[in-house]
């Protein structure tokens, strides 16, 4: 999907113990100059059951669907079938993790991930000689 | 499972039933003729309680404003569109990776009878779209006195 190295996904190693199944947000993820830009769906997630941790260079995006549901409510037709979502980056050397910014509006979480300042793009003047 | 297997009152029906379920993706128990739109956007769970019919759509990322929902004779239906937050082509941007949902969207869904089109409730809390539909009083359970 791609094989940029500032942002992979991280296989889900078969050592770690998965305690619960959970699903998979889809994300759009943009890279300019400055920095990477992380989009993702997350919809039926309260702002406080959303949970985002960097840890050394591994983002992790972790959040729990809590639905309004009157009593006796019995499924009939389930397209979403579990209540945790969760997704797994990591992140390359030239990003600064300490200085991500979120922001989570109806349901679509946008990271802000940007480059270390030595990192940003300089224009390297060509001699002509 | 186990009532079934004791007794295959027709075999070639439960076969054709097993094949029909495979070919859906399983597990849907209620298909109908619209299909199982199954990954289409906004995915949908609907559930029943005696008084009410209760839909979820999972469209996060919407204006609720831009959101149409409209229930006639019985057909529910959910349209709206999403804006792509994706660069322009000419944009000094790389996309790396493009799997969320963008455009115009469309999906119906087939209610029961007994539904009371005149008390629907609809309410955009955390990117759900929640619509409960009342039933019609009529349809409600009671309790039959005996004499």
């Amino acid at each position: 999907m791609s094989d940029n190295p500032a942002l992979r996904q991280t296989p889900q190693p078969e050592t770690a113990p998965r305690t619960t199944e959970t699903l998979l947000p889809p994300v759009d993820v943009i890279e300019d100059g400055a920095g990477i830009t992380l989009y993702a769906d997350l919809p039926g997630v309260p702002k406080d059951r959303l949970h985002l941790h960097v840890e050394a260079d591994t983002l992790t995006i972790e959040g729990e669907i809590a639905l309004p549901a009157p009593e006796g409510l019995e499924s009939i037709h389930s397209e979403v079938g579990l209540p945790l979502y969760r997704r797994v980056f990591t992140l390359s050397k030239e990003l600064d993790a300490d200085r991500v910014a979120a922001e989570f509006a109806h349901g679509v979480l946008t990271l802000r991930i940007p480059k270390v300042e030595h990192a940003q793009p300089r224009r390297i003047p060509i001699q002509v000689g | 499972m186990f009532y079934r297997s004791l007794f295959p009152r027709d075999v070639f029906a439960e076969l054709d039933r097993i094949q029909r379920g495979l070919q859906q993706g399983g597990g849907d128990l209620s298909p109908n003729i619209r299909g199982t739109a199954r990954g289409g956007y906004p995915a949908m769970n609907v559930g029943t309680t005696p008084r009410s019919v209760e839909i979820y759509a999972f469209a996060p990322g919407i204006d609720p404003a831009s959101l149409d929902v409209q229930l006639e004779k019985g057909v529910l239906t959910v349209a709206g569109e999403r804006t792509s937050v994706l660069p322009p082509k000419d944009a000094p941007a790389t996309v790396h990776i493009d799997e969320r949902f963008s455009g115009r969207f469309r999906r119906v869904v087939t209610l029961p009878d007994d539904v009371d089109p005149n008390a629907v409730d609809a309410r955009y809390t955390d990117g759900v779209l929640h619509i409960s539909v009342q039933r019609k009083a009529a349809a409600q359970p009671r309790r039959i006195h005996i004499q």
